[in-house]
């Protein structure tokens, strides 16, 4: 029975092929297409357009100008803002407060458990623009629902967008993504058996005692599928977009908002190329890393 | 005693502290309740008295607004289809033919997929759509999510059907089937729930997207509701806020039946690639 199959060998190049085709044009084309158009100045409009120049390393050399590196608008402010804005809202923001919530609704009432659950889902499934739009209307500085709460509590009203544009991402992408690592994290702390925890409770153990000697190190694998996941999301994710635009004067201009402008304002398809590039490697490292840590896992190497 | 009182306390301590984050994922959201429904409905937080259809109305009269939800519908579908029938031929053959090295293709695509995101690699794409001819057209739209949505369903899917036992086929094919009947008479109908975890994922997905249509399409009569909303209140500053909210909620829709459908049938749990 070793050697028979279901499908022969043909059948299942035919079976393969849809998908190998879409697959092949539009992500692997692409992977290598942006490495080759980041060596040309290549651009939308004029002779460049048809005919681009090989332009060797130019479009990284820009990029990595010690002169303007820094610049605000520049690649390599965008990339400090973009970590920034990755640590701060992804691992600060959904994951610790995506752990705690976890934790804390394994011992609420199961109604509580239940809305909690549901408004946080509703904020990660619902379609980016709509949720922008809410964030728009949330954040106005005449109207918005956070100014009313905060002159009802006799604070002066805030106009989020322009005094705290950094941070009004942040907060946004975190209340946007903390669903998946509550979730994940939840069916984690489900999974360990509840004698362990009982145990504890009948030695006396505080939540805190029960969490960072029972809870945290027996979910330490999820953790870590957690954080690589979320982490690459966030880099890649362009959604402040639509809250800010990048601005006020480049002040939420993480990395993919850079690459737009760049390409589709600036329209220099081959500086816009290079920033992708940059942008595949450190997404590379991540999933490779992410990879590893799967495979280990699945061979049963202790996490 | 002291014991008991102690996790009594951390309960209400939780709780309070639940209910206060819950309230922070609700807030935002809140505004979204009523605007929709009320007639004089502006950024702020208004009770609408009475509540009112007329936003609704005025969506329905709008033929741009209608147009962009059909659009949705039409790129969404395709996507769906074509990510449907190729992870479901693809993973299947995976699964069951011997072609060399196949685990190791999954890893592979899933590789790829993971670093060539929408925001990486928007320049090339635009340029390889431009470069067949197909800019502004929907059908742009729909390749490019098949392409990049698939090695992803593939993942799950093949885990589905490596779960699902050889000996049903094979009994299938003593019995006289064709492999291909097999696939088609015996293993599809038992595949089926899987492919509607992939089939919903899809669509809300494509559904939801923005960037890829913004920047392949031009015309107004192709672009998806996505980003049809975005052009009700960008740069002229005064959005039309009665017409955004209730356009916004009838866009959000599909979204949340399918999350109670998807919640209602699987119970929402992780599946597939996800679970640690």
């Amino acid at each position: 029975m070793k050697s028979f199959s279901l499908l022969s060998r043909g059948t299942g190049v035919a079976f393969l092929a849809p998908a190998g085709l879409l697959i092949g044009a539009f992500v692997i084309a692409p992977f290598f297409w942006v490495i080759f158009v980041s060596f040309t100045n290549r651009s939308l409009l004029g002779r460049t357009a048809v005919d681009p120049d090989f332009v060797g390393l130019a479009n990284y050399f820009s990029l990595f100008d010690a002169a303007t590196f820094f610049t605000r608008g520049e690649f390599g402010s965008s990339l400090i803002l973009t970590i920034q804005f990755v640590l701060l809202s992804a691992v600060v923001g959904q994951a610790a407060l995506g752990m705690l919530l976890a934790w804390m609704l394994q011992s609420v009432p199961k109604s509580l458990k239940h809305v909690t659950e549901t408004v946080a889902i509703g904020a990660w499934i619902l379609p980016e623009v709509v949720i922008a739009f809410a964030w728009f209307a949330f954040l106005d500085y005449e109207n918005g629902t956070l100014n009313m709460i905060m002159e009802a509590l006799g604070f002066p009203p805030g106009d989020w967008l322009l005094s705290f544009p950094f941070w009004a991402i942040v907060v946004f992408n975190t209340w946007r993504g903390t669903a998946f690592s509550m979730m994940l994290f939840n069916s984690a702390f489900s999974s360990i058996p509840p004698s362990y925890f009982q145990a504890a409770d009948v030695a006396g153990a505080s939540s805190w005692q029960k969490f960072r000697d029972i809870g945290l190190p027996l979910i330490r694998g999820h953790v870590v599928t957690d954080l690589i996941l979320i982490t690459m999301w966030s880099f890649n994710v362009f959604t402040p977009f639509l809250l800010t635009s990048g601005g006020p004067s480049y002040r939420t201009e993480i990395l993919p908002i850079y690459t737009y402008r760049i390409a589709f304002r600036d329209f220099d398809f081959g500086k816009g190329a290079a920033v992708g590039v940059v942008v595949m490697l450190i997404n590379l490292v991540f999933a490779l890393f992410y990879l590893w840590v799967m495979r280990r896992r699945a061979k049963g190497v202790a996490a | 005693m002291t014991r008991y009182l102690g996790l009594y306390f951390t309960r209400i301590g939780f709780s309070v502290a639940t209910a206060l984050i819950g309230v922070f994922f609700a807030l935002p959201l809140v505004w979204f309740i009523f605007a929709p429904f009320n007639p004089r409905a502006e950024l702020g937080l208004s009770i609408p008295e009475p509540f009112s259809l007329a936003n609704f109305e005025t969506v329905f009269q709008n033929g741009f607004a209608m147009r962009g939800l059909w659009n949705s519908l039409v790129q969404s579908v395709g996507g769906v289809i074509l990510v449907g029938a190729g992870a479901t031929l693809a993973s299947y053959a995976l699964s069951r033919s011997p072609i060399p090295g196949k685990s190791v293709i999954t890893y592979i695509l899933l590789l790829f997929s993971s670093v060539v995101s929408g925001s990486a690699a928007m320049v090339p794409i635009f340029l390889i759509i431009n470069g067949i001819g197909l800019i502004d057209t929907q059908i742009a739209v729909i390749l490019v999510f098949a392409g990049g949505l698939l090695p992803t369903a593939m993942f799950i899917l093949r885990d589905f059907i490596d779960s699902i036992p050889k000996s049903y086929e094979e009994s299938a094919m003593v019995a006289g089937a064709s492999p291909v009947q097999a696939f088609f008479d015996v293993a599809l109908p038992v595949i089926r729930p899987g492919i509607v975890v992939v089939v919903v994922w899809a669509f809300v997905s494509i559904w939801g997207s923005f960037l890829i249509p913004f920047i392949l399409l031009r015309s107004s009569e192709k672009i998806p509701a996505s980003v049809a909303i975005y052009s009700f209140y960008s740069e002229a500053g005064t959005p039309i806020v009665t017409l955004l909210a209730a356009y916004s909620l009838l866009y959000s829709l599909p979204v949340v039946i399918l999350y109670l459908f998807a919640s209602w049938k699987f119970g929402f749990r992780f599946f597939g690639g996800i679970k640690a």
